[in-house]
């Protein structure tokens, strides 16, 4: 039988506030335990929660980027459980009505070995504000576990997905988007390694064709792509195996072990917990105002789809070209960058796509921390447009920018690298070049059109590759006829 | 001089700080001294701390000195013990918090430092407030001043008892469904729950979060105002608390003056309030009161608030429903009771609480866990929020036709120490008559409007939204031609 893996999404998106959702303690990472703790994040009897606006409006802006429904009014309800790093007993959420409503987001899902690239959109079911719980910490102190506060009350925007995805490759490519947008409406950080950006997966499988939603199973808390890859792949392959062996599929929540490259159920659904979830009666309702979102809407930066557009119409890039500088506001901005000093939009984008992707991939650098400037590669462009450098010459100056040995032109004077275009002097190269090379002459006139480049080439190498390649051809051509 | 100050008004201890007859140390010792002398037997305070409260009395008299002094600089007040208060010990009235020390302050308690108040110690209160009668307190019951075999009321039955004993000038109170109305009509007191939202929760352990407002309870109405004027105003750590101007709630007392001051207000009678299940004492207290209203000029409207029977139900979902969430957080963890020996974590969680909450606690936490399962959620929680609608609608439709409502506060007069104890819905039918404003959130009072059986009697003004400044004109304008308000109970001299 031909089985449909069948795949939803609910992210966890830690929110880049200055404060807790409900509390004014700090939310820096990374702080000695309890020391961001205060007296709401502990929940000391008689203490309220009072709603930190920022996150709201990270709520809001996440709502306009993903064109959705954004509540006039939503609620905060409690959903009760008992766990030490849940110090009130209960975590504020939003069940029944949440800030954010249906939205979509269009994904990209690259080529593989068996078929092509293509773009899907991917339904967005709703958007919630939330807070984290605390950690606990195990070993700090022998035999025993310790509880670690500074998380609790951080805010939270939990993104859920329709059942949209065919494939982890199509699960993969939507939280790359999503990782990419929410980082581009400067709502989250992204730091996957410390949980500012968590996945929940929620896996099933169906016989081909048919329209009947398999019984999922959720992996939790994912943190890298690949490892979401590898999880997600091998969950279903785990579930179609199941049920070809005439098995069934409980629901359950499973757990990824990366060492294994398998998933384990951690508790079957059975067991889980009644949350009573109702209205938190601490908190009004939440109400966002037509004022409130216009206001948002004015804060938010160009989104990817709007500057991807841009790019083709205003620099004439191809559709690729736009979408990869537009990736990452990080990219689109150091090209925008580029630009803005004065380079040619299309060197400009080869130059971002090519040699400096290259080498960032190859160092492991983020572009934000390229030794390159997006100015001095503005300038290295601008001295190849003016002929004062040849292409060749230019990789050599973008090494020497690399290293961090001076600005563009020091380099091309220290190098020597700045190219011949005195006609007189390549016009006396080029006598030479065929005075030398009389054979070579004769082939070309001959018919061999071969023989042309080489002649070029030794021209150049004469030169010591300074003189200026298309005025070599032209003497050459010229002196040839 | 003792007598004159312990039956003081707080305008009038005012005066004699201002005037230097008394300092607050002298005010201060007094009460302190009288606590020492009555509180082992009535049992109102249970924390006390002498050094403390010496130390703001002297810092009042030094502001007093310094000429910085307001209304209530360096008068004594009891605190509920269900405010947190820096430094003291703060229980709840349970077992749970029997070793909890607040480390931060109340807005309540915050509000009346900031005037330089004193804080005379904390007062005891049923378990986090649930009960009818300081029984179910882990320190043990309330004494009733009036007689000793009898209970004060609760939830606020030691504050009642302390006012009623003059244990102190005046105290808080909280009141979820008449835990500072139905105390302050058991011991003979004035006592006020304003709208909901007014006084701030910040720091006031929580019963039931949308129902829960602090209060005065005092020997006057005009006492009352005067710790309104401390107590109402916006906070902002309370997302629940109305941001509106600040008032003067001794605004409207001088005005009532002349012999029928309160000519032209229309006081509502609802006929549910006076019908079945009502003592007969009571009764005729309730209406020679009302006679007495007519004297001064009230004209009296007949209404109804059909769905008031619907109270106690409705309450008796939703208050425990909140309760169950908020007392999830005394889980052994961070702070409170833990067990001595466990096995693991769950084994921590049912120990540390079965052993931290007393019966009617986890009876509370029962029902509420069980109304908000899964598949009784609809029938049970959201059920009831209508039906809360349907009451407040009531009230709306009342108050076009009458500016205040009247009515007897409890049921009955103080009933004797364990007779309602193991009956528990006995107990919940003592708020009948106060439950209802909870739920509407509206403001209500109790007053001293005379005996029955030589026990006090209160009679219930409701007022609408805000209206606790003329609420307090109405009741001052009976104060001043009665002096139920006057008395105080004998032996305890």
């Amino acid at each position: 039988m031909e089985w449909e893996v069948v795949i939803g999404l609910e992210t966890h998106t830690q929110l880049k506030t200055n404060t807790k959702i409900f509390s004014g303690a700090s939310t820096t990472y990374g702080a000695e335990p309890n020391t961001q703790a205060c007296e709401v994040s502990i929940a000391l009897p008689g203490v309220l929660p009072v709603l930190n606006k920022q996150a709201v409006e990270c709520a809001i802006k996440f709502g306009l980027a993903i064109d959705a429904e954004i509540a006039p009014r939503s609620v905060f309800a409690r959903k009760n459980y008992f766990y030490p790093d849940l110090p009130k007993g209960y975590q504020i959420s939003q069940y029944e009505l949440p800030v954010v409503g249906k939205g979509k987001l269009t994904i990209q899902v690259p080529a593989t070995k068996h078929s092509e690239a293509y773009e899907k959109t991917i339904h967005i079911t709703r958007a919630h504000l939330e807070e984290d719980a605390g950690k606990s910490v195990h070993g700090a102190v022998e035999g025993m576990s310790g509880i670690d506060l500074n998380r609790a009350g951080t805010p939270l925007l939990e993104i859920v997905t329709e059942p949209d995805m065919r494939s982890a490759a199509e699960a993969v490519a939507y939280a790359k988007k999503l990782h990419e947008l929410v980082q581009w409406i400067d709502i989250c950080d992204g730091n996957m390694q410390e949980g500012s950006f968590r996945c929940d997966v929620n896996v099933s499988v169906r016989p081909k064709g048919s329209d009947k939603l398999g019984t999922r199973r959720e992996i939790k808390n994912l943190n890298s792509f690949k490892f979401m890859q590898q999880a997600i792949e091998y969950e279903a392959q785990w579930q179609i195996d199941t049920l070809e062996d005439g098995g069934k599929i409980q629901q359950a929540t499973v757990l990824f072990n990366p060492d294994t490259g398998e998933t384990r159920a951690m508790r079957s659904k059975e067991e889980a917990n009644d949350y009573r979830y109702f209205p938190d009666p601490d908190l009004l309702p939440l109400a966002v105002s037509e004022a409130d979102k216009a206001r948002v809407k004015a804060l938010m930066p160009e989104l990817p789809e709007a500057m991807k557009a841009r790019f083709e119409a205003q620099h004439g890039l191809s559709s690729y070209d736009a979408a990869t500088l537009t990736a990452s506001r990080d990219t689109a901005d150091y090209f925008t960058a580029v630009v803005q000093a004065g380079a040619e939009a299309k060197p400009a984008a080869n130059w971002v796509m090519g040699a400096l992707s290259a080498k960032l991939n190859a160092e492991e650098k983020t572009i934000q921390a390229s030794p390159v400037s997006a100015v001095q590669l503005a300038q290295l462009l601008k001295r190849i447009q003016d002929n004062t450098i040849s292409n060749n010459a230019a990789k050599q100056v973008f090494d020497a920018l690399w290293a961090a040995e001076g600005d563009v032109d020091a380099i091309i004077a220290a190098k020597g690298l700045k190219q011949e275009s005195d006609s007189g002097a390549i016009e006396a190269i080029v006598d030479e070049v065929l005075a030398a090379n009389p054979a070579m002459v004769e082939e070309f006139k001959a018919g061999k059109e071969k023989a042309f480049n080489a002649l070029v080439g030794q021209a150049m190498k004469a030169s010591k590759g300074k003189a200026n390649p298309a005025q070599v051809n032209e003497i050459l051509k010229k002196k040839l006829s | 001089m003792t007598n004159s100050i312990i039956n003081a008004s707080l305008a009038q201890l005012s005066q004699m700080l201002a005037s230097k007859q008394v300092s607050s140390v002298e005010l201060t010792q007094a009460f302190l001294t009288r606590i020492q002398q009555h509180n082992p037997t009535i049992n109102a305070y249970i924390a006390l701390d002498n050094e403390k409260t010496l130390a703001q009395a002297q810092a009042a008299d030094a502001r007093i000195a310094a000429g910085d002094a307001e209304a209530l600089t360096g008068i004594p007040f009891a605190q509920k013990d269900i405010f947190c208060a820096k430094g003291w010990k703060t229980t709840c009235g349970s077992k749970m918090l029997a070793n909890f020390v607040a480390p931060y302050d109340a807005h309540v308690i915050s509000q009346f430092d900031a005037v330089g108040a004193v804080n005379l110690g904390k007062t005891n209160m049923d378990e986090f407030a649930m009960g009818s009668s300081n029984e179910t307190s882990y320190f043990g019951g309330v004494k009733n001043p009036w007689d000793f075999d009898r209970v004060p009321g609760g939830s606020s039955g030691g504050s009642a008892a302390a006012v009623a004993a003059r244990l102190c000038a005046a105290a808080t109170g909280t009141d979820t469904g008449g835990s500072i109305r139905q105390p302050a009509s058991l011991c003979g007191f004035t006592g006020l729950k304003p709208t909901y939202g007014l006084v701030s929760r910040y720091g006031m352990i929580a019963f039931a979060s949308s129902l829960d407002q602090a209060g005065p309870m005092a020997k006057s109405a005009e006492d009352c105002a005067l710790m309104m004027n401390v107590m109402a105003g916006f906070d902002a750590r309370d997302s629940t608390s109305l941001d509106r101007p600040k008032e003067d709630y001794t605004r409207g007392l001088s005005a009532v003056t002349g012999s029928q001051p309160l000519k032209g207000l229309r006081v509502g009678l609802p006929k549910e309030y006076f019908a079945t299940g009502l003592d007969a004492g009571v009764s005729k207290v309730v209406q020679d009161a009302i006679a007495e209203y007519r004297k001064l000029g009230a004209e009296m409207v007949d209404i109804s608030l059909p769905n008031s029977q619907l109270s106690i139900p409705v309450y008796y979902v939703l208050a425990p429903a909140e309760a169950s969430s908020n007392l999830s957080r005394y889980d052994g963890v961070r702070y409170g009771h833990r067990t001595a020996e466990y096995d693991d974590l769950l084994d921590m969680y049912m120990k540390s609480r079965a052993e931290g909450f007393g019966a009617e606690v986890k009876r509370r936490i029962l029902i509420g866990t069980y109304v908000l399962s899964a598949g009784y959620y609809d029938a049970y929680y959201l059920k009831a929020q209508q039906i809360r609608r349907l009451i407040a609608q009531d009230f709306t439709e009342a108050f076009k036709q009458c500016d205040v409502i009247m009515g007897p506060t409890a049921p009955s007069t103080a009933f004797k120490a364990g007779e309602k104890a193991d009956d528990p819905v006995a107990m919940y039918l003592q708020d009948v008559y106060t439950i209802a404003t909870n739920l509407a959130g509206l403001p209500g009072m109790s007053i001293p409007a005379g005996f029955s059986n030589g026990l006090p009697v209160g009679l219930q003004i409701i007022g609408n939204y805000f209206d606790e400044a003329r609420m307090l004109d109405v009741a001052h304008a009976y104060q001043q031609v009665t002096d139920w308000h006057q008395a105080m109970p004998k032996g305890i001299e």
